[in-house]
C-alpha cells in the first residue's frame, strides 16, 4: 500500500466514524437536510482551503485569508449598498484586487526571499485594515441579486438544499483535484514543494509557479469572501477572525504535509467536511459550548501530525534497509 | 572596550532612529507627550503609558527572541495568555493565597511552553506546526477553565501587578525590566546565548559538536511559555479579569514583529533580547501615538504592516547586495522568458 495515501485513508476512515458517531446519538443527523447545510455552512471555509492547500503544498503558508475575506464583504458591502453598484462588477472589481494582493505577496515572497509567514502576516494586518478604514460598521447588503443567488437550490430527497455556494464549493474542489494532478502547474506547485533547488535545476519555472500560487490563494479567497457575503448577507470588518487557522487545521487534517510536497486537495475537503460535522454535533448537543470545536480540532491537529511523523519515519527507515548491501 | 560599543550602537542605529522619528511625530501631534508629572507618588504621563501599555509585549518578545534565535517561532503565546490568565481569575475567585495563584500560573505557563519544546525537539516537528496546535486549542482550554463567561476579581494583591507601582514606577515596566536584566544577564554573561545561536545556525553541526540541542530548545520553548504567563498575569491584572476570547489575542504577531523589528532574523542564528524589547516599544510608540493624534485606531494596522514591508525591504537589500540583485533577478528572468 502506497504509505503516501495512509493519512488520507485516516482522514476518510476519521470522518466516516465521526458522522456514524454523530447519527448513533441523534438519527436526525442521517438526513440530506443535515448534508446540504453541511456544504452551505462550511463554503466559504472550503473554498479558501483550496487555495491554502496549493500554498502549504508549495510549502509556503498563507495569513491573510480570514482577513481577504473580510475585506472582499467589506468591499461588496460598500459598492453595493453605498455605490449602487450591480453585484457582478463588484465580484468581479473583488477578485481582481484580491487576486493582485495574492500576487504582489508571492512576489514579495520570491524575489526579497522573506518567509512566506511574515510577509503574509503584513498582508494580513494590510487587509483587515483596510476593512477598518472603509467601514467599522456592519453593512447590510440588500439587492435584488444577492436574493436571487441565495434563493438558488436543488432540492434534494428528504428536504435537503443543495444551495448555489455549496454547489460552487463542490465545483472549486473538483477544479482543485483537476489542476492539482492533472495540469503543469499542479505539478510544478509539487515539484517546488518537495525541494525547491531540485526544482529550480529541473526547469521550473519557480518565480512565476509561487506567484502563481499566491495569487491564486487571493483570488480564491477573494471567492470565499463573496460566498461569505452572499452567506451573511452583509459586510464586517472583524468578520472571519481566525479563518486561517481552520484552513490550515482543515489542510491538516487532510492529510497534507506542512512541509510541503506530499497531500492531496480530495483531503482537505474531508478537513472541512470534519470540522463541520463537529460544529454540527455541537449544535444537536445544545449543552456543549462552541469551544469544544478548538479543543478537538486541537487534539485532531495534535493526531495527525503524530500520525504523519510516524509514517514519515517508518518509510525513511524502510528505505534505509532497502538501501543496505 | 569602546569597540564593540560602537558597532553595536551603529547596528542598532536604524531603529533607534526610527523611534526618535516615531516620537517626535508623537510630539507634533500631541505637543505634551514628553511631559512626565509625579501624581499620588507615581509617574504619569505619554512617554511612561508607552512602557506600560508596551510591557506584555516586552515579556513576550524576550521568549519569543530565544525561540526565533533557534530557529523557531512560537504562534501559541497569546493562547498561553490566556490560559494563564483564566487559571489565575478562577483560583483567586476560589480563594487561594496570591503567592500559590503566581506560582501555579507561572507553572502553568511552563507546561505549556514543555508541551511545545517536547513537539518542537522531540517529536522533531516544525515549530509553525506544533505550536499551532497550541495556539488553536489553548483559547479552548482557556474557556474550559472560566466556563466560557469572564471571571473578574477583586483581589489587590492580584491587581496590583498590574496597576500598582513600585517607586513611582508601575509594575508591569519593572517586571518587563528585571525580565530583560536576568535574561540578557543569563543569555551573554553565560555560554548560553552562544549555544542558543549555534542551534539557530547549524542544529546538527551544534549536535556533533557535542551540544544537547534537544534539551536547549525544551529549555528555550519552556521560558517562552513562562514569558506568556507572566504577560498572561499582567494583563488579567490590569483589567481584574480574564477574558478566554480576547485575553492576548494576535499578540504573539505582535511578539514577533517586535522580534523582527529588533532585528533578529526569521531563520536564527544572532540575536539580541535588547533590541526586541526596543522593537516592542517602537510598535507600542506607534500605537500611542495613533491613539493620541486623533487618528482613528484602525489605522493602526496599516501602519504596522508598512512598517513590517520597510524592514523586511531594508534586510532583504542589505543582506542579498541590493538593488543590482533584483536587477540581475529581474533581468535573467526576461532572458528566460523570450
Amino acid at each position: 500500500m502506497n504509505t503516501r495515501l495512509l493519512p488520507l485513508y485516516a482522514t476518510l476512515l476519521i470522518c466516516i466514524i465521526a458522522y456514524a458517531v454523530c447519527v448513533f446519538q441523534f438519527p436526525m443527523m442521517f438526513s440530506t437536510r443535515v448534508a446540504g447545510n453541511l456544504l452551505t455552512d462550511n463554503a466559504f471555509l472550503g473554498i479558501a482551503a483550496v487555495g491554502m492547500t496549493f500554498v502549504i503544498l508549495s510549502g509556503g503558508i498563507d495569513l491573510s485569508v480570514g482577513s481577504v475575506i473580510a475585506f472582499t464583504g467589506v468591499l461588496l458591502a460598500v459598492l453595493i449598498t453605498h455605490y449602487g453598484i450591480h453585484p457582478l462588477i463588484a465580484f468581479a472589481i473583488a477578485l481582481v484586487i484580491t487576486t493582485a494582493f495574492g500576487a504582489s505577496m508571492g512576489a514579495v515572497i520570491h524575489y526579497l526571499e522573506v518567509p512566506a509567514f511574515i510577509v503574509t502576516l503584513a498582508g494580513m494586518f494590510l487587509a483587515r485594515g483596510m476593512c477598518f478604514v472603509m467601514t467599522t460598521d456592519s453593512i447590510p447588503v440588500n439587492h435584488q441579486f444577492y436574493t436571487y443567488l441565495q434563493g438558488l437550490y436543488y432540492l434534494l430527497p428528504g428536504g435537503g438544499r443543495l444551495t448555489f455556494i455549496g454547489c460552487l464549493m463542490l465545483l472549486i474542489f473538483a477544479f482543485g483535484i483537476v489542476m492539482a494532478h492533472f495540469s503543469k502547474f499542479g505539478s510544478y506547485i509539487y515539484a517546488v514543494g518537495g525541494n525547491r533547488t531540485s526544482a529550480e535545476l529541473m526547469g521550473v519555472p519557480v518565480a512565476k509557479t509561487t506567484i502563481g500560487i499566491y495569487a491564486m490563494s487571493g483570488f480564491l479567497s477573494g471567492l470565499a469572501g463573496i460566498v461569505f457575503s452572499l452567506y451573511t448577507s452583509a459586510g464586517y470588518s472583524l468578520a472571519a477572525v481566525g479563518v486561517e487557522l481552520d484552513t490550515i487545521a482543515a489542510v491538516v487534517i487532510g492529510g497534507t504535509l506542512l512541509t510541503g510536497g506530499v497531500g492531496y486537495v480530495a483531503g482537505t475537503f474531508i478537513g472541512v467536511i470534519i470540522q463541520g460535522i463537529i460544529q454540527t454535533y455541537i449544535v444537536f448537543d445544545g449543552t456543549l459550548s462552541s469551544w469544544w470545536t478548538k479543543i478537538v480540532v486541537g487534539i485532531l491537529l495534535f493526531s495527525f501530525i503524530a500520525l504523519q511523523r510516524l509514517l514519515v519515519l517508518l518509510s525513511s527507515k524502510r528505505t534505509a534497509t532497502l538501501t543496505k548491501p | 572596550m569602546s569597540g564593540p560599543r560602537v558597532t553595536a550602537l551603529t547596528k542598532a542605529m536604524p531603529q533607534l532612529l526610527t523611534l526618535v522619528l516615531i516620537l517626535f511625530l508623537n510630539y507634533l501631534a500631541f505637543p505634551g507627550f514628553f511631559d512626565i508629572r509625579l501624581q499620588d507618588g507615581r509617574l504619569f504621563g505619554s512617554l511612561i503609558d508607552v512602557l506600560n501599555r508596551g510591557a506584555p509585549v516586552i515579556i513576550l518578545a524576550v521568549g519569543m527572541t530565544a525561540v526565533i534565535a533557534s530557529r523557531g517561532v512560537d504562534l501559541s503565546v497569546g493562547a498561553v495568555m490566556a490560559v494563564s490568565g483564566a487559571i489565575a481569575a478562577t483560583m483567586t475567585v476560589a480563594g487561594y493565597p496570591l503567592p500559590i495563584v503566581i506560582l501555579a500560573t507561572l507553572g502553568v505557563g511552563l507546561l505549556c511552553g514543555l508541551w511545545n519544546g517536547i513537539l518542537v525537539a522531540y517529536f522533531d516537528l516544525q515549530p509553525i506546526v506544533a505550536t499551532l496546535i497550541l495556539m488553536v486549542a489553548g483559547r479552548g482550554i482557556a474557556q474550559l477553565i472560566t466556563e466560557g463567561s469572564i471571571v473578574t476579581f477583586n483581589e489587590p494583591g492580584l491587581i496590583f501587578f498590574g496597576t500598582g507601582s513600585f517607586a513611582g514606577v508601575p509594575m508591569p515596566i519593572l517586571i518587563a525590566l528585571l525580565l530583560l536584566i536576568v535574561a540578557i544577564a543569563v543569555v551573554r554573561r553565560t555560554a548560553l546565548g552562544l549555544l542558543i545561536e549555534s542551534i539557530g545556525i547549524n542544529r546538527s553541526a551544534s549536535n556533533y559538536a557535542g551540544l544537547n540541542s534537544k534539551l536547549l530548545l525544551l529549555v528555550i520553548y519552556a521560558f517562552c511559555g513562562f514569558c506568556a504567563a507572566l504577560a498572561g498575569i499582567i494583563i488579567a491584572a490590569d483589567i481584574r479579569g480574564a477574558d478566554a476570547n480576547n485575553a492576548g489575542l494576535w499578540l504573539e504577531l505582535d511578539a514577533i514583529l517586535a522580534v523582527v523589528v529588533g532585528g533578529t532574523s526569521l531563520f536564527g542564528g544572532r540575536f539580541s533580547i535588547l533590541m526586541s524589547a526596543l522593537g516592542a516599544v517602537i510598535i507600542q510608540a506607534m500605537n500611542t501615538g495613533i491613539l493620541l493624534s486623533g487618528f482613528p485606531p484602525e489605522y493602526n494596522l496599516i501602519l504596522k504592516a508598512l512598517v513590517i514591508i520597510v524592514i523586511l525591504l531594508a534586510q532583504s537589500f542589505s543582506s542579498a547586495g541590493g538593488w543590482a540583485f533584483v536587477k540581475a533577478e529581474f533581468g535573467t528572468k526576461g532572458r528566460k522568458s523570450q
